[in-house]
């Protein structure tokens, strides 16, 4: 035998395993979306074509305004939160190490570690208090935990896209007298841009799908479109919740789509 | 006029780090590089020489000393305030941009009007014969075409001085050789001051109007191709440029008595124990019989097609290389035939040590 490097591929059952895995991730998902074009009221029982679920999610004053807020949500918190994450990025590796770098890489990452359910109470606690100082019951709140949240996943992609960056660009900029200014604005952000984009689209997806700490953030009449389908689940299972969901997971295969896409290794 | 000085390094120290663990990587340099020449810094990797520019562009600060730039103490300005530019060793091309936009990047950044900067670029791509390739991608590009791009682009602003970084090093031989001449062809064309550095001394003495020789730091000497080839002022010069057969000796009236007891007429003098400096191909071989020679015994022969070695050894095992050309005398000199060593008038140089 020529090649007798080590392959996992090769190993017995590694097809039958490969197999199982992909049909346990999709089934349910194929599933999902073929029952949201379901004719009657069933998610079991295949009655025949229809797109009627979709016209009466759209016609749902409930799912509209649901949707409308999960997109200010997403939008604004994305926006916070890839600003954030370039801002840190850029002050965690463009410069020599200093002390405290680590401290704030942890800190900044701090979401992806805490369990979830752990952070939606410390936040619920601690709104409850700053609307009872303040007074204020707007979406504000939403927003600032879901850019807290976020900004780690912005934070990834940006910081991998600096770090693969040649420093002497910058330097050769400013020898053909660039400012400080002109340098970052000409250069660095140009060559960072993919990777922004990246953190951005990462950072929307994130948040668009959030429950547990929406759930427990929200006010009263604050519904976004995953906790609105929770809400409904809780009562009855109906097709219209599969065309919501349906959706939702066209967008996001969009914007993943597009994230990989950016991130994906030019020459 | 030639001999106006462009940039002026006074006494300058560069140390890295601190205390105990810093390291000088530039220990007292002082050196005038003239208005329009091509100065190269040559020396071993690792003695500074990166440095030194780095610290002319801008991109380091002297722990001591000054740089001047036609009189003006330029120490504290910023690279883009310094009217310099500098070729990157790994090029450092901008990969978001095209070849003329990397061209026009530093005409841009002065602020020049559009036109202008348009006519400069156009004039610079056919300067470096890059026409065709002006929308291009670096990427896109051959190593030699990105050296030339990054050539044009440091040379479009018309800059006082112009510093390159080993820039042929990444270039396979045939293509360094065609850029050696196209780099002597650009410096006389433009008239722009240029500072180069390699580690290559064949290439600093091709190329250089002026060579500085570096070593740990320090300037050694600072000369023509032609001055710091026949007159070495130290050890390390002269074995650092070329081949050279060092003797030890002790200064006597008219020369040097070296190990042998032959004396070696010498041009210049110092007292005590010195040591003599000689180019194999200053190193004549003649009959044993010839007054005055310094006997000698062939040990080797080593054919290098124009030229042959020959491998000596004087009366006390001192080892002498000659270098004559090949195909007159190797016949009668064959290893184990005694002769005598003639040095030619002025060539044996006394070494500071
Ligand atoms: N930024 C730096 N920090 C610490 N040491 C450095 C730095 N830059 C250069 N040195 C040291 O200074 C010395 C000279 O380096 P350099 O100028 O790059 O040499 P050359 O270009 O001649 O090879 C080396 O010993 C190098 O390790
Ligand atoms: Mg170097």
């Amino acid at each position: 035998m020529a090649d007798r490097s080590f392959e996992v591929a090769r190993l017995p059952g590694f097809a039958t395993i490969a197999i199982t895995a992909f049909v346990i991730l999709y089934l349910p998902i194929i599933t999902l979306v073929a029952f949201s074009f379901n004719a009657g009221k069933s998610v079991a029982v295949w009655e025949g074509f229809s797109l009627h679920w979709y016209a009466d999610a759209w016609a749902n004053d409930d799912v509209k305004s649901a949707t409308v807020r999960s997109l200010i949500i997403a939008v604004s918190a994305s926006a916070i939160a890839t600003t954030v994450a370039t801002m840190a990025a850029l002050g965690t590796t463009r410069r020599r190490q200093f002390k405290g770098q680590t401290f704030i890489y942890v800190a900044i990452n701090q979401p992806l570690m805490v369990p979830e359910i752990v952070t939606a109470v410390a936040l619920l606690i601690f709104f409850g208090i700053v609307k009872t100082w303040t007074g204020y019951q707007g979406l504000g709140y939403l927003i600032a935990a879901h850019a807290a949240f976020c900004t780690p996943f912005a934070y990834l992609p940006i910081r991998a896209r600096l770090e693969g960056m040649d420093l002497s660009l910058e330097t050769a900029a400013a020898d053909l007298y660039a400012t400080p200014w002109q340098a970052f604005r000409r250069v660095t952000l140009p060559l960072l841009a993919p990777g922004i984009m990246a953190g951005a689209m990462l950072a929307f997806v994130i948040s668009l799908d959030d429950v547990v700490i929406t759930e427990f953030v929200k006010s009263g009449g604050q519904d976004t479109l995953p906790t609105y389908m929770l809400g409904q689940m809780r009562r009855a299972i109906s097709p219209e919740v599969n065309a919501i969901s349906t959706g939702l997971l066209a967008l996001t295969v969009i914007l993943l789509t597009a994230f990989f896409l950016l991130t994906r290794k030019k020459d | 006029m030639t001999t106006q000085v462009t940039i002026a390094v006074r006494n300058v120290v560069k140390a890295f780090g601190a205390g105990d663990a810093a390291v000088r990587a530039l220990d007292d340099v002082s050196l005038d590089i003239r208005k329009g020449e091509f100065f190269t810094l040559l020396g071993p990797s690792g003695c500074g020489k990166t440095t030194l520019l780095r610290l002319i562009a801008g991109f380091e600060m002297p722990t001591e000393g000054q740089i001047l730039l036609d009189g003006t103490d330029i120490s504290a300005l910023p690279p883009n305030k310094r009217p310099v530019n500098t070729v990157f060793q790994s090029y450092a091309l901008f990969p978001h941009l095209t070849v003329a936009q990397n061209i026009g990047f530093g005409l841009q950044m002065q602020g020049r009007p559009a036109a202008e900067v348009d006519a400069t670029t156009k004039r610079m791509l056919a300067l470096v014969k890059l026409d065709a390739l002006a929308t291009r991608k670096t990427s896109q590009l051959s190593g030699g075409q990105q050296q030339r791009v990054a050539l044009a682009r440091a040379l479009a602003p018309q800059p006082k001085v112009l510093l390159l970084d080993e820039p042929l090093s990444a270039l396979d031989l045939k293509l360094r050789k065609e850029m050696q001449i196209e780099l002597k062809r650009l410096q006389t064309e433009t008239g722009i001051t240029f500072v180069f550095v390699t580690h290559d001394q064949e290439e600093a003495l091709t190329m250089s109007d002026r060579i500085g020789v570096m070593s740990h730091g320090k300037l050694q000497q600072t000369g023509t191709p032609r001055e710091i080839y026949t007159t070495p002022v130290n050890r390390f010069v002269a074995s650092f440029i070329g081949e050279t057969n060092f003797l030890p000796g002790t200064t006597v009236p008219g020369g040097v008595r070296i190990g042998s007891g032959a004396v070696v007429e010498t041009a210049t003098s110092r007292p005590g124990d010195v040591t003599v400096a000689i180019r194999p191909e200053q190193v004549r071989i003649v009959a044993a019989s010839d007054p005055g020679a310094i006997p000698a015994t062939i040990t080797n022969l080593v054919y290098f097609g124009t030229d042959t070695h020959f491998h000596l050894a004087l009366a006390d095992g001192t080892e002498v290389v000659s270098r004559l050309q090949s195909g007159t005398d190797e016949a009668r000199l064959t290893p184990g035939t005694a002769v005598g060593l003639r040095f030619a008038p002025g060539a044996a140089q006394v070494l500071e040590d």
